[in-house]
């Protein structure tokens, strides 16, 4: 899975979705792969006012990239910074979540990611 | 001016959603001056620029139809009419001022005959009767720089019937083409990993289109199955992601057999964004409360709303009832979710699941696509029927979204829908319709029959008393080859 779905996956947990801390999940013993992908400026344009730039900086960081700004860029900034747009490319769309775990920040549960694909099917205790 | 569009005669109930759909996605203003799904030809009209100009309302025609998998070809019409006479007498009176400009073009003559055929000598005269055009380009069969065609529709069977004349006729110059060939190149027949409940290339790609699928866009499909619609999306541009209950349909062999192979096989690897295997009714993707009907514009339409469309074929509960996460009678067998509270964090552990119904997950999926969608997404979803009027479903609604299309796929006792709804913004939001959402009963049940009326009417055989008359002149009766219901 790409980057970016971590933009869009919290907890599936109902108790955990009221809290705050439940999103965005916390990746560990992460193994990362890249992909060459086509940059598409319309897609990060389109993208920006959806993503939750906070969170997205929390991912960034627990994956060992460089510190995103604390404020999101504008669309004029997108259009206008070369480097910018290709580095947020990079870490949405070219990075992938190949191997490890999905950490809950409310009820520390674990959702395991094999092969890229994680799992978040709940024992009936937390349904 | 008026344009002629040429449609597939097939999935007729599909061809006009398609076409208004594409006239969206490109922001074409199309009215559709004469259609009907008996026969293969519609005329539409195209707004004329100011100041006007033929060559941008012909670049809007070509446009339209680019990536219609239903529109065979679309064209300028010259004229139509009743009999060949009426027709030439049309294109001298409307059309003269458009003859000089294709004076010296190279082009060719064709006849279109739907229904019908003529003989050789036949055709040599009735293409001769044009010669009042003058064109003086020499003929080429091959790449000529124009093409004109003479489309006939004749009745059904008109051969042996000895019926010596079509019942109307059109006279136009070809535009362009729409995408029939591209459903072949996605065929499941060559495609690396399928299943048996995998929709056809066609019908994904025709899905793909309603729900208005284009680059840039964000598409998720939560029955992703071995991965049909996602693949469909991608290759309309779209960044797809998708979900299963059944992880192993996501994962197929692990090597080469897997959703992910069928992106690479067919070179869409970068828009595979993400696949997960997770329950829609516990789904980790992130949603808001919906917004107050008639909520101010100062909210922020989107946060928390990711989705330009989301596409699906759930599973119609029929082989295997519906299942979600759970357990079914907690009380009566409490050492279930003991065992789970156990043995949850081994990596092979099952969770258990419950009988689910089909009208409270067509209801979850309505309820899904108002939380997620972004204002004006699409979500477009399949869902099976009785043929007979008694035993239809109705078509679910949901205050937050509107019914743009409901298409049907025809087999001998059922059919299936392909339901296609907008996303209202909050703003537009009926306030009444949320409340009557509101006090509406649920449907509750615990056998899977119970739970699904499409389930019970399949193994009952759809038996009911007899009809009373209801087939509807000009519903496209065609049945084809019945896959298995889901
Ligand atoms: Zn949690």
């Amino acid at each position: 899975m790409k980057v970016l779905t971590l933009n869009f996956l919290t907890c599936a947990v109902k108790s955990c979705k009221s809290s705050s801390d439940s999103f965005p999940l916390h990746p560990k013993d992460a193994e990362l792969a890249s992909d060459d992908v086509e940059v598409n400026p319309q897609l990060l344009i389109n993208l920006l006012p959806r993503l939750d730039w906070k969170a997205l900086k929390t991912t960034s960081t627990e994956l060992g990239f460089p510190q995103l700004p604390d404020s999101p860029p504008t669309i004029e900034d997108l259009q206008s910074d070369e480097k910018l747009l290709k580095d947020l490319h990079s870490l949405l769309m070219e990075t992938n979540l190949m191997e490890g775990k999905l950490v809950c920040g409310v009820c520390g549960h674990e959702y395991a990611v094999r092969e890229g694909i994680p799992n978040f099917l709940l024992p009936s205790h937390l349904v | 001016m008026e344009y002629l569009i040429r449609f597939s005669q097939s999935h007729e109930t599909f061809r006009l959603p398609e076409i208004q759909a594409l006239a969206v996605l490109e922001g074409i203003e199309m009215e559709v001056v004469s259609y009907s799904l008996d026969s293969p030809f519609c005329i539409i009209r195209l707004p004329s620029p100011s100041p006007p100009s033929l060559t941008t309302t012909t670049s809007l025609a070509r446009k339209l139809i680019r990536r219609s998998i239903l529109a065979m070809s679309i064209h300028e019409l010259w004229g139509h009419g009743p009999s060949l006479s009426t027709l030439h007498a049309t294109i001298q009176s409307t059309t003269s001022h458009l003859w000089p400009q294709y004076l010296q073009s190279s082009f060719k003559f064709t006849l279109d005959s739907y229904q019908g055929s003529r003989s050789s000598p036949q055709k040599v005269s009735i293409i001769n009767s044009f010669s009042y055009l003058g064109f003086l380009g020499p003929i080429k069969m091959r790449n000529p720089d124009e093409e004109f065609i003479l489309h006939e529709d004749w009745i059904f069977n008109s051969t042996p019937l000895g019926i010596p004349e079509p019942k109307y006729l059109y006279f136009s110059r070809y535009l362009g083409s729409g995408m029939r060939d591209l459903p072949k190149k996605l065929d499941l027949k060559k495609r690396r990993y399928i299943s048996t409940t995998s929709m056809d290339a066609e019908l994904a790609l025709i899905t793909a289109n309603i729900a208005l699928a284009a680059p840039g866009k964000i598409f998720y499909d939560p029955f992703c199955g071995t991965g049909s619609f996602p693949i469909a999306v991608a290759e309309f541009g779209a960044v797809a992601f998708g979900s299963d209950i059944d992880g192993r349909s996501i994962r197929g062999d692990e090597k080469k057999k897997t959703l992910k192979g069928n992106f690479e096989q067919y070179g869409l690897l970068g828009r595979l964004g993400g696949t997960f295997t997770a329950d829609l009714t516990n789904s980790p993707i992130r949603k808001q409360p919906l917004g107050a009907p008639g909520g101010d514009g100062n909210r922020d339409g989107v946060k928390g709303r990711v989705f330009d469309g989301i596409v699906c074929d759930p599973p119609y509960g029929v082989r295997e009832g519906l299942m979600v996460l759970g357990v079914r009678d907690p009380e009566k067998t409490p050492w279930v979710e003991r065992k789970g509270r156990e043995m949850y964090k081994q990596a092979d552990f099952i969770p258990p699941r419950k009988p689910y119904g089909f009208l409270a997950m067509l209801d979850d999926i309505l309820q899904f696509a108002a939380q997620t969608l972004v204002d004006n997404g699409r979500v477009a979803f399949w869902m099976p029927t009785a043929n007979d009027e008694e035993q239809e479903m109705p078509v679910p609604s949901h205050p937050y979204l509107e019914t743009l299309s409901v298409s049907t796929q025809v087999f001998n006792k059922w059919s299936r829908r392909l339901i296609c709804y907008r996303r209202i913004p909050d703003k537009d939001v009926d306030p009444a319709a949320v409340k009557a959402r509101e006090e509406e009963n649920k449907p509750t049940g615990k056998t899977a029959d119970e739970l699904n009326p499409f389930r019970k009417a399949y193994f009952e055989g759809f038996q009911t008393p007899p009809a009373t008359g209801t087939s509807t002149p000009g519903t496209p009766t065609t049945t084809t080859q019945t896959p298995p219901p889901n």
